[in-house]
């Protein structure tokens, strides 16, 4: 039975929702075992090769919260992409196109139900994670973890929106995800700290946007990071506000939805 | 009375396509609606336009009294659409597909109403259902469902009965003129022309974008009256080429505006020696009338747009 009052988006919202967790063994248990294994596998090689901030962290526990970032923001694109481009090729997005949703309620729908699943992913990744180093749980600044969850979660799932909109195909998608997303993420300071690269990298982490998602993150759970905190929140939140931006000037165009 | 669907020289093209090309219709509050033409005829397009999936280049269109583009919540809330292709959500049941599609009107526990459509709709017993394990003929019905949960006062359906048995196809046509009759105003496109006459008091022709002929079925049928001649031999008269609507092989398809002509015909045939292998009559129809018009009778078919 579903019983959502209010207005319509609610029910959009809703109905993004369900389609993640009616398919959940996929949709949440499956990236948490990724996770589980990244942790796993490099936990186990480099423990003892890598030091990070000065030797201040273990590298297991410094991983963890990258590869807990990780999963929130490759579970909020890929739900608002898969979404799309499913509702696109099947030609059911005709069922959100024809109801008088504006293009700020589709957008937001979309983009908090995909918020929902990262967050979901990134929570289940964080408890099993636990196991490996209980003392996470007594993170010193949570509210600064939850701020950068909140916001590149946000920033993904309005990157999925236009790529799920944008794709005619699910190669398409495919290319957007394994030419911009990974490469972005990976690179990103997730398995290391940019400290520990040469100046010429460390530089160019700089220009991507995804380096002070992670970076501010881990700062909630460490009180470390490579760059002031507050310099991370600015340039993500001014990310998220001009990612928004785009987005609802691209809906409100109708481009590709109503041609 | 406002209008149900006014449409202003609308126009939309697409890549070297001229879709719709200046096309201005209006359709009155409780009028059975068909919009005829063949593929690519632009219906698609038209009533795409209506339902705000798709945006005119130049021209208006208002539903209800309601810009699609400018006012579309209400213009929208006022349109029901059946789309023509068989689509479906696979991970939700029919009563959840038709449950959803009312949250997102902003509507919530109307379930008598969902109950009536289920009923209605011969579904009750597959509400449960998932949408995946339906066949092509229930989902076509769950569409019609989903175009009705909001009760809006015009109905649109594109190709409803395509690809649907014969049975159904009455039972659809049943329930679609029991809406009608109790008041909702329906525009059908159809390539069943028998469709079309059975059910539409009024009718537009598009051919390549442009209304070609706009009247009551009642007018179409008697303006175009003429009789078809089903002619088998190896050849026409001369004279009378102009007038074959229709050739498949040694069969001919003329029209004739009289009874009367049909001496002359005979005439003409005796003249140039041409054997006749079987001469048939045909009353006029839809589909005569169709043919007539897509085959380019000019002249009748522009007087034919002044209503």
């Amino acid at each position: 039975m579903i019983r959502v009052a209010g207005a319509g988006w609610v029910t959009l919202f809703y109905k993004e929702l369900l389609r993640f967790w009616k398919v959940s063994f996929q949709t949440i248990a499956a990236p948490v075992l990724t996770s589980l294994l990244y942790l796993l596998i490099f936990s186990h090689v480099l423990e003892s090769k890598v030091s990070v901030f000065g030797g201040q962290v273990r590298y297991t526990a410094f991983l963890i919260p990258g590869l807990v970032m990780m999963s929130v923001l490759q579970n909020a694109f890929a739900n608002t992409s898969s979404s799309l481009i499913q509702s696109k090729v099947t030609g059911n997005i005709i069922f959100v196109l024809l109801p008088p949703l504006s293009p700020a309620e589709l957008f937001f729908a979309y983009v908090l139900g995909a918020m929902v699943r990262g967050m979901t992913v990134g929570l289940g990744v964080f408890a099993v994670t636990l196991w490996f180093d209980p003392g996470l749980l007594q993170l010193p600044h949570p509210l600064w973890a939850l701020a950068f969850a909140l916001l590149g979660s946000a920033i993904l799932a309005t990157l999925g929106l236009i790529a799920g909109i944008w794709a005619d195909k699910f190669d398409q998608l495919a290319a957007f995800q394994n030419f911009i997303i990974v490469p972005l993420t990976f690179l990103s300071g997730v398995f290391y700290s940019i400290h520990t690269l040469p100046p010429f990298w460390q530089a160019l982490s700089h220009f991507n946007p995804f380096f002070y998602m992670i970076d501010g993150f881990r700062y909630g759970f460490f009180g470390l990071s490579d760059v002031s905190p507050w310099i991370s929140l600015g340039i993500v939140a001014g990310c998220c506000a001009a990612l928004t931006a785009i987005t609802l000037a691209l809906l409100q165009r109708g481009w590709k939805l109503r041609p | 009375m406002t209008p149900a669907v006014d449409v202003a020289r609308i126009a939309r093209r697409f890549g070297r396509v001229q879709a719709l090309d200046d096309v201005s219709l209006a359709v009155g509050q409780g009028e059975f609606f068909g919009l005829l033409g063949p593929n690519g005829a632009g219906k698609t397009t038209l009533i795409s336009i209506l339902a705000g999936l798709v945006r005119p280049d130049r021209g208006s269109a208002r539903i209800m009294g309601h810009d699609v583009v400018a006012d579309y919540r209400l213009a929208r809330r006022a349109l029901g659409m059946v789309p023509q292709e068989l689509v479906f959500d696979p991970f939700f049941t029919v009563r959840e597909t038709l449950e959803l599609q009312a949250g997102y009107f902003g509507l919530a526990g109307n379930d008598a109403w969902i109950d009536e459509i289920l009923h209605h709709l011969a579904l009750t017993t597959k509400a449960d259902a998932n949408m995946r394990s339906l066949s092509g003929g229930m989902k076509r019905r769950v569409l019609v469902g989903q175009a009705l949960v909001h009760k809006p006062p015009v109905i649109v359906l594109d190709e409803p009965t395509a690809g649907v048995d014969v049975e159904l196809r009455q039972n659809l046509w049943a329930f679609i003129r029991k809406l009608n009759q109790d008041g909702h105003t329906i525009i059908l496109t159809t390539h069943y022309l028998e469709e079309a006459e059975a059910l539409c008091g009024r009718i537009a022709m598009l051919k390549a974008g442009r209304i070609v002929a706009l009247d009551s079925t009642r007018n179409l049928l008697s303006r175009f009256a003429g009789i078809t001649v089903r002619l088998v031999a190896p050849a026409v008269p001369a004279a009378w080429l102009p007038r074959v609507l229709r050739r498949e092989g040694s069969v001919h398809f003329l029209g004739l505006e009289r009874h009367a002509e049909l001496e002359s015909l005979l005439a003409a045939l005796r003249e140039e020696k041409i054997e006749i292998a079987e001469l048939a009559l045909q009353e006029a129809d839809l589909e005569q009338v169709f043919l007539r018009i897509m085959s380019g009778e000019r002249a009748t078919a522009a007087e034919a747009v002044t209503p």
